[in-house]
């Protein structure tokens, strides 16, 4: 018993990793006031992208950092659209789904070697190996956290850094007022176009991550579609979080915990079909987002910024 | 009347703020046009005008909000650039805003801190609280460092406005009509916050409307009148008559025909009509009066003291908490729109774009707006479009609206056709009453000619009629009576052949 919950933690863990990266990021981007939904392209494009450079490269900090810089541009222009154009941003996030999807799809039967007829599929690159902690890792069940790739325990180390930075130091805070009230923020001197681009830019990076540890770690190599929706999920968790980073992990068990259920049970054969499993976290989200509407009237706020969605401009008149 | 220096003496402290021939132009307005101020260390400036004068638009160039199209300005003699609040900050300029500009989500201490340079990168929550305390004792401005937002009054909210920029070591303070969400007693506690702060050199310039408060309260006034400076005066060398006066100010009048005053049976009647804000204010305070057929009633007084709040209850945009509204007898308290438009209520909104027409729609279809529900324009749940098109042609030749064809989008006409369609619409579907808010406001001459020879002609016709307006010839020219309103009080209700000054200290709140 223990040892199958210590592996099914230890899956889970993998397999929330990317959902964390993303949902952090996210997190930030829609604390500033701008709602990214391009997410699920964007990890697209970083898996298929930084898959490749791993290939021909065999450096998985290239990789990683192709990644990371196929998130800034992509966010960029949603940045560039959303915010200086002012722009419908769930439009200009779809439109970055979609071409992102589109557009991974295409690279991945382009740009691998000919002897593969163009194709990445199928092929193997350097990958992120488990690092194994001595000692921690035989512990019963915690083990499973020590048990992980050089992503997982960044990610893990990550989740405090981030609640810290947004709720305890005064950049967080500036950060919170833009996206909850950006005509204060401005009148407090904070530049809240500048904010926005740099935590929609730094959305885009930690999604980047996110695909790229799809495509290095979690299921090495590219196939179609490997998101398989999680950019979809990282909106839903963002929600499912309260817009708290500290509560992204529970969110990411959770969802992630569900891929891990879901290979033991088909393993065992059981009767729940993987449809409804696959539909689980979105229902989940709904249960969610049906309780935060409830709530809001009765408390201080959910986190929910206000001005979730909603282009500043100065001069109203 | 025009603006010169000759007002400073040698003996005037120093000055320490200067605004040279501000202009700020908003597409089809001019905020300000060459305005000048000047402040001097540790005196308090008003800035008097009507709503739509320009003064809130003044102070927004000068804490950075707005950019100028042409001006300069000065601190401490020295020529300044402000482009951003985070400039004005710098330069110890600080604003408070009539909608503050507050975190609602956030503490006290943290919006105290929101946007501060010097903070720490992890700010000491405890060492700001107490640094709040100090201030707030020593300045009498009782807040809690910890509350949320969310849980203050207004009273308390601009209180936190004020702390937040004397702990930001704001030198010139800038407040939006503070008193306008005020009870008496916090307005007696911010009067000796501003006196506390001014006696230790601080100065202040504070925008309102309110005449007593510029008596008791100021060193300077400053009037300013359709976006220009109308008057300099020493507080303590003028009057709130000779301030009335100077604000409200006087037109060309024009000559309107109008039958002789033969009012008929009574068409609206409104019984200790109360109606309440959200935060419990009162906005129309036991009002009571009545409208004769073939009777203009104008009502008088500053923008936002229940006048819209008039219009809105009588054609059943908003209920009303107590008392009650009759029309013709039969009482219509808090009906529906739709109900008061089929008792024969026609409205000319006072914003006449957000809520007169619909911009995007073609002429033609905004004047068929109010009779498409009835034949001949529809005919079995079917618009027929040859009758809208006759109808507009019609329209459009009787008030002589000037457009390019009957298809246009109203949002391409000018102010004056827009209001004449509006009128059209609402005139020709007219039953016993018109309720026009502002109808002429921001027209041209020969547009507001046409309207308000419209609406005599209503009269003349045996409606009643109420007419909303800021512009007092206006008033004198075509009512009959004239109410006053203050405070959502009618303060007066007098014959129109009062004089201007009587009207103008009335709108005022003094009787």
């Amino acid at each position: 018993m223990i040892l199958l919950l210590t592996s099914i933690l230890a899956i889970t863990l993998r397999a929330g990793t990317s959902l964390v990266f993303a949902t952090i990021g996210e997190i930030y981007t829609e604390k500033s006031g701008v709602l990214n939904l391009g997410i699920e392209g964007i990890m697209l494009m970083s898996a298929v992208l930084s898959f490749t450079v791993s290939y021909y490269t065999g450096n998985l900090f290239a990789a990683v950092v192709t990644a990371m810089a196929t998130g800034a541009v992509l966010s960029l222009l949603h940045a560039f659209l959303s915010i200086t154009m002012r722009a419908q941003q769930v439009v200009s996030g779809l439109s970055i789904t979609l071409f992102g999807t589109g557009m991974a799809s295409f690279l991945g039967q382009t740009l691998g070697p000919e002897s593969n007829s163009g194709y990445m599929i199928g092929l193997t690159a350097a990958k992120f190996e488990t690092l194994t902690i001595p000692g921690l890792s035989k512990l019963p069940v915690i083990g499973a956290v020590f048990n992980q790739d050089l992503l997982t325990y960044i990610v893990l180390l990550l989740i405090p850094v981030a609640w810290y930075f947004m709720f305890r130091t005064k950049y967080g805070l500036n950060l919170r007022a833009v996206g909850e009230s950006p005509q204060t923020a401005d009148a407090m001197g904070i530049d809240v176009t500048r904010t926005r681009y740099i935590y929609t830019i730094f959305g885009g990076i930690m999604a980047g991550i996110g695909g790229a540890h799809l495509s290095l770690a979690y299921t090495p190599g590219w196939t179609e579609n490997i998101t398989g929706g999680r950019g979809w999920i990282v909106i839903a968790l963002v929600i499912f979080s309260l817009w708290n980073p500290s509560r992204a992990i529970w969110g990411a068990i959770l969802f992630g915990g569900i891929n891990a259920v879901q290979f033991r049970l088909q393993a065992s054969g059981a009767e729940i079909p993987a449809p409804v499993l696959n539909m689980m976290p979105y229902l989940v989200t709904i249960v969610v987002l049906i309780i935060i509407t409830l709530w809001e009237n009765r408390r201080r706020g959910t986190g929910t910024p206000a001005a979730l969605g909603t282009p500043y401009q100065r001069e109203e008149k | 009347m025009k603006a010169d220096d000759s007002h400073i003496d040698k003996n005037s402290p120093p000055m320490i703020l200067e605004m040279r021939g501000i202009t700020k132009s908003f597409p089809g307005v001019t905020a300000n046009d060459n305005v000048n101020l000047e402040l001097f260390k540790g005196e308090v400036l008003a800035l008097l005008g009507e709503n739509g004068a320009g003064k809130s638009s003044l102070m927004n160039v000068l804490v950075g909000l707005y950019r100028p199209d042409a001006g300069d300005i000065y601190v401490n003699g020295k020529k300044v650039h402000i482009h951003s609040p985070k400039d004005s900050m710098e330069l110890g300029i600080g604003m408070v805003h009539q909608n503050f500009k507050l975190v609602d989500t956030m503490t006290v201490a943290e919006n105290v801190i929101l946007g501060e340079q010097e903070q720490r990168f992890a700010p000491k929550m405890k060492e700001v609280s107490t640094r709040i305390r100090e201030i707030s004792d020593h300045y009498g401005l009782n807040v809690a460092p910890d509350c949320y937002i969310s849980e203050l009054s207004v009273g308390e909210r601009q209180r936190v406005e004020i702390l937040k920029l004397i702990y930001r070591g704001a030198e010139i303070l800038i407040l939006d009509e503070p008193t306008a969400v005020l009870t008496p007693q916090e307005s007696q506690d911010l009067y000796k916050t501003i006196r506390q702060m001014t006696s230790e050199g601080k100065s202040a310039i504070f925008i309102t409307h309110k005449m007593d408060e510029v008596i008791r309260f100021s060193d300077w006034v400053r009037v300013l009148k359709k976006g220009k400076l109308a008057a300099v005066k020493r507080t303590a060398d003028t009057t709130p008559t000779e301030l009335a006066r100077l604000m409200v100010g006087r037109e060309v009048l024009f000559n309107i025909e109008k039958d002789e005053f033969k009012p008929g049976d009574t068409i609206l009647q409104l019984k200790n009509v109360e109606l309440k804000g959200s935060d419990g204010i009162k906005l129309l305070d036991n009002l009571n009066f009545e409208i004769r057929s073939g009777e203009i009633l104008g009502i008088a007084g500053v923008a936002g003291n229940g006048q819209v709040e008039l219009t809105e209850i009588i054609t059943g945009l908003r209920t009303i908490d107590s008392g009650s509204i009759l029309l013709n007898e039969r009482d219509r308290t808090n009906k529906s729109p739709i109900e008061m438009i089929k008792s024969g209520v026609s409205h000319i909104p006072s914003d006449r774009v957000a809520m007169g027409i619909v911009g995007d729609m073609s002429v033609a279809n905004n004047l068929a707006m109010k009779g498409y529900r009835e034949k001949p324009i529809i005919r079995g749940g079917i618009l027929r479009r040859a009758r809208i098109l006759d109808l507009a042609k019609r329209m459009i030749s009787v008030f002589k609206i000037s457009t390019p064809s009957t298809n246009t989008h109203v949002k391409f006409l000018s102010g004056g056709n827009i209001q004449k369609t509006i009128l059209a619409r609402e005139i020709d579907a007219c039953g016993d009453l018109l309720v026009a808010a502002y109808p002429s406001r921001g027209l041209d001459v020969g547009a507001t000619e046409a309207v308000r020879t419209e609406i005599v002609k209503q009269r003349d016709a045996g409606r009643a009629v109420l007419l909303v307006s800021e512009d007092l010839d206006e008033l004198v020219s075509i009512s009959d009576r004239i109410a006053v309103m203050f405070e959502g009080k009618i303060i007066g209700l007098v014959d129109s052949n009062t004089e201007h000054e009587k009207i103008g200290l009335m709108m005022a709140g003094i009787k």
